[in-house]
């Protein structure tokens, strides 16, 4: 079990990320970034600034605007020896690079018999609170996991997002590594460099032992302050952060409510189609027997985000929205 | 022994045999696999054939180098034969066998030989085109000599990562070749109604990049014309747009007659058979019936030895269909 915060040096969520390229480019040449503005600019969150001063213009790429050519070329790049960071500038513009990520990325290295790997990271940003609009605020992750062999990452803390970071490069598979516009000045305790956090692993946030809180991305430390309002009214809540989307870490939530017997699901993403019906689908299912009150979805409603900051914090659910659903299900 | 086309010297008759062999051999191999799909000994019911069409990957393949790459489309037979792909790994794979190219899970779409640099055929119109781009640009920032040649349609040219692959290429002069196999339909939709710019000379020129609009039909044309580009490639001059001109001579597959199209086109189109051509030439050069008999009975053995392995070998299993999804394994999912 980690914590969001922790002993040692604070950095950023941002300086984590660029921590864990940096690392990763030193140690293995073959780690390049490629995509629009990661080099002189350095990245639209500045996550890859002065990248390019330090390993050239052969290691980081800007590219024409031109998505689908970003991630092709890195797939391409992938399977002949490359190991390739593709960055996309938001999560909205993943719209254009479908074919690549689902059609070729995703079937390379099954559909060929296992001749061919594709090793690269396509990193993307997502999500509300900038009043970014509704071609830049999506939440759009389910749409990816619900491709066999794309792993899709969506880290919430600065420790993970590096830990995270660093074991999708290393990884041989295509990793669509969802990042958060909120996130990036959040501040949190340094894993130190030789830090990896295994993909496909949940991590408890906070440990309770009433109801079970599944979350990832900024919506972790949504239900973190929910957990400690819930605390105050008596409720113990178990706070479990996907981490991993895709494949999804299933035996840790079933661990989890089988102590709780209560499961709550939130997140940003809207709520039809979104990750927590099939997350409560495999729950209901698996264990239906030891539920003690119904399984519970809590997401945006289906709306078009409008590009209004007062408008998202009304959609969006808040602490107190998580705490009221989590509370609802322990009286019920 | 009469010499009635000055291109063909007695010093190419060597490499005009090689060339006419190559064709001959994805021909046959394609017409025994239609064959086979109308006995429904195929495992998928998808295939597209490229008869007619031959002399494009042979004259392309013929100058490419062992470490070079190729990236091939739905209708790739034929790139993949003429890439060195094996014949049983091809029969194998649309059979659905453990001796094929993908292990009985590509079928007739999806063909693939690493250890021959062939990077997969495509079946998404265009979607292996920033795929080959990609290998070129690993070339290029790795400093290797290695050359692309990513072959797909005309129907690609219409496809927005078209414009994308190439004008990165252009941008990087990477050592990419983009041959433009143009047969002149896609599916129904005639060239003239998908472009109104038919020169890839013209088409290359916005990009800022070399064209050529060569005979595709004539297989040392566009063997010298894919000559003249891989070497512009691997010099560090940049990338090709090499349109070659040819004809499908059957239906876009199966269940297609063709009926769209003019059968005097096709009656046209037929006349300039790229096997046609190509045996005239060598009987001009004094070639006599004996060796053609002896290269159709060594091809028609290949294949059958081919199938026979293929038949041999066990189908592709059930059990084994959750395997490879990820190639590194994943901890802590259930």
């Amino acid at each position: 079990m980690s914590t969001a915060t922790g002993e040692g040096t604070l950095l950023t969520y941002r300086d984590a990320l660029r921590q864990a390229l940096a690392d990763e480019m030193e140690r293995d040449e073959r780690v390049i970034l490629l995509g629009e503005d990661v080099g002189r600019y350095g990245g639209a969150y500045a996550v890859s600034r002065g990248l390019l001063e330090r390993f050239g213009e052969h290691r980081v790429i800007d590219t024409p605007m031109s998505e689908a050519l970003i991630v092709g070329a890195a797939l391409g790049a992938a399977v002949v020896g490359g190991c390739p960071i593709a960055e996309i500038m938001y999560m909205d513009f993943a719209t254009l690079v479908m074919d690549q990520l689902v059609n070729q990325a995703a079937k390379m290295h099954y559909m060929f018999g296992g001749q061919l790997d594709a090793p690269l990271v396509v990193r993307v940003q997502q999500g509300t609170g900038r009043g970014a609009g509704s071609q830049h605020s999506q939440s759009l992750e389910s749409w990816f996991t619900h491709v066999p062999g794309l792993k899709v990452v969506a880290p919430s803390t600065p420790g993970d997002a590096k830990g995270l970071l660093k074991a999708s490069i290393r990884d041989r598979d295509p990793v669509l590594f969802i990042e958060h516009k909120q996130l990036y000045a959040r501040k949190g305790s340094d894993p130190g460099p030789d830090h990896l956090v295994p993909l496909a692993k949940a991590d408890v946030k906070r440990s309770g032992s009433d109801v079970t809180i599944v979350v990832w991305s900024n919506m972790v430390h949504t239900a973190l302050e929910a957990a400690e309002s819930l605390a105050a009214q008596g409720v113990d809540a178990e706070i479990i952060d996907l981490r991993t989307l895709a494949p999804l870490d299933m035996a840790t939530v079933f661990g989890s409510v089988r102590r709780t017997g209560r499961l709550l699901v939130a997140h940003e993403a809207v709520a039809t189609g979104g990750l927590g019906a099939e997350i409560t689908a495999r729950v209901a299912s698996e264990l239906y027997s030891q539920l003690r009150a119904p399984v519970k979805r809590l997401a945006t409603p289906d709306v078009v985000l409008p590009a209004n900051t007062a408008l998202e914090r009304e959609l969006v659910p808040n602490a107190e929205d998580v705490a009221a659903a989590a509370a609802a299900l322990v009286r019920s | 022994m009469s010499v009635s086309n000055p291109r063909i010297g007695e010093e190419q008759t060597g490499l005009v045999s090689d060339l006419y062999r190559g064709m001959l051999r994805i021909r046959r191999a394609e017409e025994r696999i239609l064959e086979l799909l109308l006995k429904n000994r195929l495992s998928s019911t998808m295939c597209h054939v490229s008869i007619g069409q031959e002399a494009v990957p042979v004259g392309v393949c013929d100058v490419l180098g062992d470490d070079d790459y190729i990236t091939s489309t739905h209708r790739g037979h034929g790139h993949f034969l003429a890439r060195g792909g094996s014949m049983t790994a091809l029969m194998a794979e649309l059979m659905g066998r453990n001796a094929g190219a993908c292990r009985g899970r590509g079928s007739s779409m999806h063909l693939v030989d690493a250890s021959i640099g062939h990077l997969g055929s495509n079946a998404i119109v265009g979607g292996h085109i920033p795929i080959a781009t990609g290998a070129a640009l690993w070339s290029s920032l790795r400093d290797e000599p290695r050359v692309v040649a990513s072959f797909f349609g005309d129907g690609a040219t219409s496809e927005g990562i078209f414009h994308e692959s190439v004008n990165f290429a252009a941008v990087r002069r990477l050592p990419i070749v983009f041959v433009v196999e143009n047969n002149h339909w896609a599916m129904s939709l005639p060239w003239s109604r998908s472009t109104a710019q038919p020169s890839f000379e013209a088409r290359a020129d916005g990009y800022g990049i070399a064209g050529m609009d060569v005979d595709g039909q004539d297989v040392q044309a566009v063997r010298s014309a894919a000559q003249e580009a891989v070497k512009r490639a691997r010099r560090g001059d940049g990338p090709t747009l090499l349109g070659l001109a040819t004809y499908r001579f059957l239906g876009h597959s199966r269940a297609d007659p063709s009926a769209y199209r003019d059968k005097d086109e096709e009656e046209r189109w037929r006349s300039r058979d790229p096997l046609l051509l190509t045996r005239t030439q060598l009987e001009n050069q004094g070639i006599g019936e004996g060796w053609f008999d002896a290269v159709e009975s060594d091809i028609a053995a290949e294949i059958d030895k081919a199938c026979r392995l293929a038949q041999e070998s066990p189908p592709a299993s059930i059990e084994e269909v959750f395997s490879d999804i990820y190639a590194s394994p994943v901890g802590g999912a259930e």
